[in-house]
């Protein structure tokens, strides 16, 4: 079994409950004492430290989300001070703020841990050469592959995203054997091989870890069979710490949860409440040991599942159902649970394809029907009607495959939806429902 | 030799068409011959103006999809199978042709026809070679 830390991820349920709640009772006190808007939320909920006696506890604990590191933007839940700080990165937010974190020398060599036990999970060695396709910047993705390359030992290619082929020709004459990026990148790249009329032999790929978005069972088995890879889910948030909060393992059963340093719950949408194991809710997450931003019953928005009986792989770290988006936009169409994030993210991989889009959803007879407009670039070569028809049978395709739901397309000339500040209506939902 | 077209990606509904002449007009920009090919869901407008380049930036400017195209100005006789010969001897010549429309003439006897072809270099190399007189940018922006 390829396990980084044996020790953390096959640890007994008794040994792991006690461990999390010496952890968590040593996180309050080190929070409520040095970050003052949540001693403040603690104050108001009539909860002192001393009330937090194990992990059973939690529950009394105020919750932390998105708004309150929009209103204490930049560093207002930052647990230290500036010197002691060696990193920052930060996320984009629908708050209209980017979402600050930083990194002590401490919370790196944590962020190292987490991601070594992802790779490790899907075999990267010190012998492997580690293409790291996501972006290097503000963004946890690129270093996030970086810091879990470097303490395997493998070797890093920190090649960033952007110029497929260029990357495709790193691939093949560095001999890449492990690839970590989006899945609709990962299939972006498996077109442009294709197109470039490359022999897969050619290429060393051995082991892809996909995540940052949702993707389908259909899109997976389509990259690894044009591919020849295996390939890992991860999850993660900027928030939480980047890639390296769960991961997939050999068993294909859920992502196990980093859970000695970031304790899974699941909340039921409404009253905010722990539903029981495999009961889908709200995921949230609570940092007992990093130093920075370690932030307690953060509300990402994911929905998913938990399930804390020890997976085939062995290990016994609780497992998280794949995560597919946010509380507050799912919608269900034929059947299917559509999120509106979705088609977003196969539009940012479109580059003819602008972000502004709208769903608009109706009901013929029977069947509900889904149309999405999406307006086109404004550098987008229009001349000839059959290259707008391939981008739209393009955009169609790929919504397709990645919402498992067929959409009628509707291309729009640039400007033509509303602009808004802060979060776009996206959905128009005609239904009589 | 070859002319500067403008594409524009105009969706369907009363006043698109208009809001383009409409900025084109506010500019002082002339057209000089224009086509609408639809679709159900959008259409392009395509136009010949007697300066493409400026109405190329004035449109940019409002944040229209717009672009650039080079295509071939045939000038035939105005008479019974002008244009057949056009189109047998570039057919015979394995060209393919796009699209293609008609052009206010200026000149007695003669029609313009715009045409854009799948390879234009050759296509211009033919008809000289057969002396079917070509537009030139010159007749076009300046009359």
């Amino acid at each position: 079994m390829k396990c980084w830390n044996p020790e953390m991820e096959t640890m007994s349920r008794d040994e792991l409950h006690a461990l999390q709640s010496e952890r968590i009772v040593k996180a309050v006190q080190y929070v409520y004492s040095r970050v003052n808007p949540y001693r403040k939320k603690m104050e108001d909920a009539g909860v002192a430290p001393g009330d937090i006696r194990s992990i059973d506890d939690l529950v009394k604990l105020p919750f932390t989300d998105k708004y309150d590191l929009a209103d204490n933007y930049p560093y207002g839940l930052f647990a230290v001070p500036m010197r002691e700080v060696i990193e920052l990165h930060a996320s984009s937010g629908t708050t209209g703020r980017q979402k600050v974190v930083g990194y002590t020398r401490s919370d790196l060599d944590l962020w190292r841990e987490v991601m070594a036990r992802t790779f490790a999970a899907g075999g990267v060695t010190k012998d492997d050469i580690m293409h790291v396709s996501y972006g290097y910047g503000l963004f946890t993705g690129g270093f996030g592959g970086h810091y879990g390359a470097e303490r395997i030992g493998a070797a890093i290619v920190p090649i960033g995203t952007g110029n497929t082929q260029r990357q495709i020709t790193v691939l093949r004459d560095f001999g890449c054997t492990a690839i970590c990026c989006t899945p609709s990148y990962m299939l972006y790249i498996a077109e442009t091989i294709e197109k470039m009329g490359i022999d897969p032999d050619e290429i060393k790929l051995r082991v892809g870890f996909l995540g940052a978005e949702p993707w389908t069972v259909e899109m997976r088995d389509d990259i690894e069979r044009r591919l020849r890879i295996r390939t890992y889910d991860i999850y993660g948030l900027t928030e939480v710490i980047g890639p390296g909060v769960a991961f997939e393992c050999d068993a294909r059963a859920g992502l196990h949860v980093n859970e000695d340093h970031f304790y899974p719950e699941i909340l039921d949408p409404d009253t905010l409440l722990p539903v029981p194991d495999g009961t889908q809710g709200e995921l949230a997450f609570t940092c007992m040991t990093k130093e920075c931003v370690p932030l307690l019953r953060y509300r990402t928005r994911d929905i998913a599942a938990v399930t804390h009986e020890t997976c085939a792989c062995g290990r016994t770290l609780a497992r998280i159902s794949k995560p597919v988006g946010r509380t507050d936009d799912m919608l269900i169409i034929r059947g299917v649970n559509v999120f509106p994030s979705q088609v977003e993210s196969v539009l940012l991989n479109i580059p003819e394809a602008s972000p502004y889009y709208m769903l608009i959803i109706d009901r013929v007879g029977a069947l509900d029907t889904l149309e999405i407009q999406v307006e086109l670039t404004p550098d987008v070569p229009v001349d000839q009607i059959r290259t707008l028809e391939t981008i739209q049978k393009k955009i169609r395709s790929q919504v397709d495959s990645t919402l498992g739901l067929a959409a009628a397309i509707r291309l729009l000339p640039p400007q033509t939806l509303p602009r808004v500040e802060g979060k776009a209506k996206r959905v128009e939902d005609r239904r009589k429902l | 030799m070859f002319i500067s077209q403008l594409s524009i990606f105009v969706r369907n509904s009363p006043g698109s068409i208009a809001e383009i002449t409409g900025i084109l007009a506010k500019a002082g920009i002339d057209i000089r011959a224009f086509s609408v090919a639809d679709t159900t869901d959008y259409g392009i407008l395509r136009l010949i103006v007697n300066a493409p380049d400026r109405a190329e930036k004035v449109l940019r400017e409002r944040g229209i999809a717009v672009s650039l195209n080079r295509v071939i100005g045939v000038q035939v006789p105005d008479v019974p199978g002008g244009m057949h010969e056009v189109f047998a001897y570039l057919a015979e010549c394995g060209i393919g042709i796009e699209y293609g429309y008609a052009f206010v003439s200026r000149r007695e006897g003669f029609a313009y026809a715009i045409l854009r072809v799948d390879d234009k270099e050759r296509a211009a190399k033919l008809l000289e070679e057969r002396s079917i007189p070509m537009l030139t940018p010159r007749e076009v922006y300046q009359n």
